[in-house]
């Protein structure tokens, strides 16, 4: 009830939209106060600090295992680094499963009280009643959580090469490093999905709790159950009739195409490619496409990299896309505390 | 040449049907304490809001300080002190952080923030409390420290909406007197309550609001005068109430009515003080004078006395 009343949006009103068009000032006035105070709030916070001691130990715990699954296995391996990553041992995933697994957790955690906080701490109509816009408020806050993200996923990502030159004893070559460092704006980026998705719910709802059970349905829905949707919907969009090579073909793209909706799917590609060299495609392989390459012969960095561009823009859009659903909702709401 | 520092034309705001706001116009002097005064859900959060810009009006213009809230807010909000109802903090910051962020926030240079911040705390007697954390404050020190939030940018008016709801009497004795000083300093100040007796006090002028119209206005003697008659209540205290006396008290030039109250009392409003006029109206009508006693009238008569008669 009290939700819907404080969703209530402001009369569309055309002087709103003329005002917006011909505004003073930069619309980004003091988006760096913002930036620091909050991200000094999130380093500062328990809650934040209880999901990085998490991801510090699943991240150690994970790289370890695998370094010593390498050294045991070591044989001449021209990206000992990106196996890392990627090396699962039972009962462990691979330190790239668990990051999956983590940054929507951490970005969520990050963001789900970022508007709905300030209405219930009665800070809201304080705040905007200093000479800054609520875009610089709303974008500052997002920056705010992604800088932050960054700042742990580097610091991880650092700890990792650090950890693997003490335990392989060989230094990393420059295209591990740039594949690393690609797979690490790739996990800034799909994190970026989920602050958007966090932002929003927490400008539609007015309880913090309520905003993080929503984002959190959306994680999960995605985690589990998009794969199972995808599947069965593809059955039924291209259903196999007679049994050619072409319909089960046709079938098995329309159930890749859906599972792209799902960031986790788009992630995951973006992982494998980035990760391991020797990915030629991120599609349905036909025998006919693998003629003339040399079989696990890797992709040079800049194949990689154009093989995973779709993937990437697309986490990117997506994050933009959201952010500015969650823009004009903020925009359209009654500040009244 | 007197400025006006809040100006309305027909300022109106709907919420779908319902009028929250109706064709205000109001016009704030400067230098002056203005009181938006009336019940709750009268309006008066509602029009601050649009003075300041927070909420788009759905009809009329506002005027600030010369400026449009809506083309020139920035212009506006680094000008215009804004102290909400039931204000809140970051609990998990002290007292100085808070008032930093919003100095930052208003674009006060560092080399001036820390001057600027302790010169505010140390106006609202805040100064010991400093490094504590907002969320360890009281009700009075937090609407304190929300005067002293306001006082960081440095504003030509300040606006407070129930600015002594929830503080006790003695708290908000205490904040009213440091509205005085603001005043004195010659910062407009626009105050709204629903307690009218407890501010009639510190306001030059006040708004009388009732469900979205600002019903009557003006000072509180020239309101008493226009509802009541009288800006003053004479209370005459007589051994027997006799049909004479009051025949005589109301021949009185300048008394506008004569009640008996239930302690045997005569109560007349009168324009001035007629005390000695009512002395020499109850002798010469055969009474004996007990007592005499005058008070100035109080909004909540006023307005009640206002909604009891109609209109003017
Ligand atoms: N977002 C809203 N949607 C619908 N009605 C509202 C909204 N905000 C306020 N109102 C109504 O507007 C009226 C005036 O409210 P307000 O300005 O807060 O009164 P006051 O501050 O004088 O107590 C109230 O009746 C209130 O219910
Ligand atoms: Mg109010």
């Amino acid at each position: 009830m009290t939700e819907a009343m404080a969703q209530k949006p402001a009369m569309p009103d055309e002087r709103a939209v003329a005002a917006l068009r011909e505004r003073e000032g930069s619309p980004w006035t003091g988006i760096w106060s913002v930036i620091l105070k909050e991200m000094a709030d999130h380093l500062s916070s328990t809650r934040i600090f209880i999901l990085e001691v998490l991801i510090l130990l699943a991240a150690l715990g994970t790289v370890y295992v695998a370094s010593q699954n390498i050294q045991q296995t070591t044989a001449e391996d021209q990206f000992l680094y990106l196996r890392l990553f990627t090396t699962a041992q039972q009962p462990l995933p691979a330190f790239v499963g668990l990051l999956a697994f983590f940054i929507p957790l951490v970005a969520i955690a990050l963001v789900f009280d970022a508007i709905n906080g300030e209405f219930s701490r009665r800070t809201m109509s304080r705040i905007l009643a200093q000479p800054i816009y609520r875009d610089a408020l709303l974008m500052g806050k997002f920056l705010a959580a992604l800088f932050t993200l960054a700042l742990v996923c580097t610091a991880i990502w650092l700890l990792i090469f650090g950890l693997g030159i003490l335990r392989l004893g060989v230094a990393p070559g420059g295209e591990e490093v740039g594949r690393g460092l690609l797979f690490l704006v790739a996990t800034i980026f799909y994190g970026g999905i989920w602050l958007a998705l966090g932002l929003v719910f927490s400008v539609v709802f007015r309880q913090s709790a309520t905003a993080a059970l929503a984002s959190i349905a959306v994680w999960l829905f995605f985690t589990v159950f998009w794969g199972m949707i995808a599947g069965v919907a593809a059955q039924t969009l291209s259903p196999i009739r007679i049994g050619l090579p072409d319909e089960f073909l046709a079938q098995a793209n329309m159930e890749l195409a859906l599972s792209r909706f799902s960031p986790n799917t788009l992630y995951a590609e973006t992982m494998v490619a980035l990760l391991r060299p020797e990915i030629r495609s991120l599609g349905i392989l036909l025998p006919t496409q693998l003629e003339g390459a040399i079989l696990g012969a890797p992709l040079p960095l800049s194949q990689s990299l154009l093989l995973v561009w779709p993937q990437m823009t697309g986490l990117v859009a997506a994050s933009i896309l959201l952010f500015a659903l969650g823009y004009v909702l903020f925009q359209r709401q009654e500040i009244r505390a | 040449m007197v400025d006006s520092v809040i100006q309305t034309k027909d300022l109106t705001k709907k919420y779908g049907e319902f009028v929250a706001v109706d064709g205000l116009n109001l016009e704030v002097q400067a230098g002056e304490v203005f009181g938006l005064l009336g019940p709750n859900g009268a309006g008066k959060t509602t029009t601050i809001l649009m003075i300041l810009g927070l909420t788009e009006p759905t009809a009329g213009s506002v005027r600030v300080l010369g400026l449009d809230p809506a083309r020139q807010p920035l212009s506006v909000k680094s000008r215009v002190g804004y102290l909400p109802d039931q204000v809140g903090f970051y609990d998990e910051l002290t007292a100085r952080e808070n008032l930093t962020y919003i100095a930052r926030l208003n674009g006060i240079p560092d080399s001036q923030i820390d001057r600027r911040v302790d010169e505010a705390l140390a106006r609202v007697g805040l100064e010991k409390v400093a490094y504590k954390r907002a969320g360890t404050f009281s009700r009075g020190m937090r609407q304190r420290l929300g005067l002293a939030d306001v006082l960081v940018k440095q504003p030509q008016l300040i606006i407070m909406d129930e600015p002594t709801s929830g503080l006790d009497p003695e708290a908000s004795h205490e904040f009213l007197e440091m509205i005085l000083d603001l005043k004195k300093e010659g910062i407009t100040i626009l105050l709204s309550s629903h307690l009218l007796y407890q501010v009639q006090a510190v306001c030059d002028r006040v708004g009388l609001f009732s469900q979205g119209k600002m019903v009557l206005e003006g000072t509180v003697e020239n309101l008493a005068q226009r509802v009541l008659g009288g800006a003053y209540r004479v209370l005459v205290d007589v051994e027997s109430v006799q049909p004479e006396i009051a025949q005589a008290l109301e021949k009185i030039p300048g008394v506008a009515h004569v009640q008996v109250t239930d302690t045997k009392k005569y109560q007349v409003e009168a324009a001035h003080d007629i005390r000695p006029e009512a002395a020499q109206a109850v002798i010469s009508a055969g009474g004996r004078l007990l007592g005499l006693g005058v008070q100035a009238q109080s909004l909540d008569d006023i307005y009640t006395a206002y909604f009891q008669g109609g209109s003017i």
